[in-house]
């Protein structure tokens, strides 16, 4: 991608004999939400966190709106923002104190009260971070990622440990940082989340990326069709690329026969068959 | 914002949390004003021991505020991963780490302040003698303990243990260095270990600017020690700083 907000070539970050990342690329357009989805341990945050600049690569090329995240320039930081994998600011400020404060380091940020208000955390705003709730903190972190309006916002893990009502609201927060034109780049291993906020995904195991797409074409054989129906009590599995040829054969050969299709089933692997298949062996070891 | 600005707002930030932490406030407030009214009163300290126990507490105060109160924080916004957070903001190290550590001057300096005033006040001991010399020594301390309070939290490993690790050097270095009582008549390994260390000198050169006005060329040793121990902090302050 010639004009790419992130890039990725070739990344290696190996710690002592351990190799967490083992040579991965991928490139991140602007405006694009992208997806790093992956079991526990595959890499995701060492990835993350380098490109955030946390964390020197062992080797590759890394680009972030055409910095090196590197260099720690305060030039970059001006244009991101970050929500690590835990909260972290100081218990006794409250959340309005908090926003505003990180509004200073930056130089052309949103209005504090509006954030709060994005976040939904408008009824805490004068609360001390201490006394807020898990999802709270999270949607706070959100908060002071945005408050600095950046182009490109690192999500880690961003709803780990929400409720089901809470992450419908953070992923309704992060569907606007779309519509704003924000480039998102987003590490979950909720397979739902990867697949209903992101315009690509890539999965990550072991350090190394084993598919990568659009959420809906994600799969090993390019979304092959699954017809399955029972016959003489076992289940009959089959593939096609062209469901309508083989179901007008199954119907009329059963039709012919006087049988009936039991359970006859159509359906394409979801992104969580896929992702299931390709990192069984991590889940099995 | 400048970095300078950038900084002044951090500090004032830190200032108005500073005063929501009740064992911040405790430790930097209450404790050396406990030490000096308590010790005074049980027992029942002449008019010469207070001249002892006043610049002696001012140097417990001196050290309280900076070495085990920068000990604590830093171990705290580290665990907390607050530390992290801020690298990862425009915010300039130096702004951040100058807000951090001006709240800390700034205790000390309020603490002195305050111990001398009661001094005066309570226990009629003179008001300073010599300004230069009190605000050298004061100056001499706040660096020296506040760059050894930076470089001490990051061999604390977490901040529950914080505590422990601050008290085995606080409390034997405030029983040997004359924060309660004239230590003429140490035993002389000991008082070549208190010697060795900065709180005596602290104490000494607050003694001259507060009670006898002695100049600070009368201090040379002092200065001196204080130094080596500023430059000694300093270097593993900055050369061991943990971000995470």
């Amino acid at each position: 991608m010639a004009d790419a907000t992130i890039s990725v070539r070739g990344l290696r970050k190996r710690y002592g004999d351990y190799e967490a990342v083992r040579g991965i690329s991928f490139d991140v357009g602007r405006g694009e939400v992208f997806g790093l989805l992956g079991p526990n341990g595959a890499g995701k945050t060492t990835t993350v966190e380098i490109l955030e600049g946390y964390r020197e690569r062992t080797d590759g090329e890394v680009s972030v709106l055409g910095h090196d995240p590197a260099a720690g320039e305060r030039a970059l930081k001006e244009r991101i923002g970050i929500v690590l994998q835990s909260t972290a600011f100081y218990p006794n400020a409250t959340v309005r104190e908090s926003v505003e404060q990180f509004a200073k380091y930056y130089p052309h940020p949103r209005d504090p009260g509006e954030i709060v208000q994005l976040v939904g955390l408008e009824e805490k705003a004068d609360e001390r971070l201490k006394a807020l709730s898990g999802g709270q903190r999270r949607r706070l972190d959100l908060a002071l990622a945005l408050v600095g309006d950046p182009e490109v916002i690192f999500l880690d893990e961003p709803t780990t440990g929400f409720d089901p009502a809470a992450r419908r609201t953070a992923w309704k927060v992060i569907d606007a940082l779309k519509d704003l034109g924000k480039t998102v780049l987003l590490t979950t291993h909720y397979l739902d989340e990867a697949q209903s906020l992101s315009d690509r995904v890539a999965i990550i195991k072991d350090g190394v990326i084993v598919a990568e797409g659009p959420p809906s074409e994600l799969s090993p054989e390019s979304a092959r069709y699954r017809v399955a129906y029972n016959q003489n009590g076992h289940r009959v599995e089959l593939e096609t690329d062209d469901p309508t040829e083989l179901l007008h054969r199954l119907t009329s050969e059963a039709l012919a026969q006087g049988r009936r299709l039991e359970g006859l089933t159509v359906s394409r692997p979801t992104l969580e068959d896929v992702y299931l298949e390709l990192t069984a062996e991590a889940v099995a070891e | 914002m400048s970095t300078v600005a950038l900084a002044w707002q951090q500090f004032r930030f830190e200032r108005r949390l500073f005063w929501r932490n009740p064992s911040a406030l405790f430790f930097n407030f209450s404790l050396p004003v406990i030490f000096l009214v308590l010790i005074a009163s049980v027992f029942s300290l002449s008019r010469n021991d207070l001249k002892t126990l006043v610049p002696g507490i001012a140097g417990l105060a001196v050290m309280t505020t900076t070495f085990n109160a920068l000990a604590f924080n830093l171990t705290f916004i580290r665990e907390q991963g607050i530390i992290k957070r801020m690298r990862g903001t425009p915010l300039p190290s130096i702004a951040y780490f100058g807000g951090v550590l001006g709240n800390a001057v700034m205790n000390a300096v309020v603490q002195v302040t305050l111990i001398v005033v009661l001094g005066h006040l309570l226990y009629h001991v003179s008001w300073p003698q010599d300004w230069l010399t009190l605000a050298v020594f004061t100056a001499l301390g706040v660096i020296a303990f506040g760059a050894l309070g930076v470089a001490f939290a990051q061999i604390i490993p977490n901040f529950d243990s914080a505590p422990a690790y601050v008290n085995a050097f606080f409390l034997p270095i405030i029983l040997i260095s004359g924060a309660f009582y004239d230590t003429k008549h140490l035993p002389s390994a000991i008082d070549a270990i208190a010697r060795a260390l900065p709180l005596k000198h602290v104490i000494d050169g607050l003694h001259a600017g507060i009670v006898t006005g002695a100049p600070v060329t009368d201090h040379w040793d002092a200065v001196g020690v204080l130094s080596l121990w500023c430059v000694l902090g300093l270097f593993f302050a900055v050369r061991r700083f943990r971000f995470e």
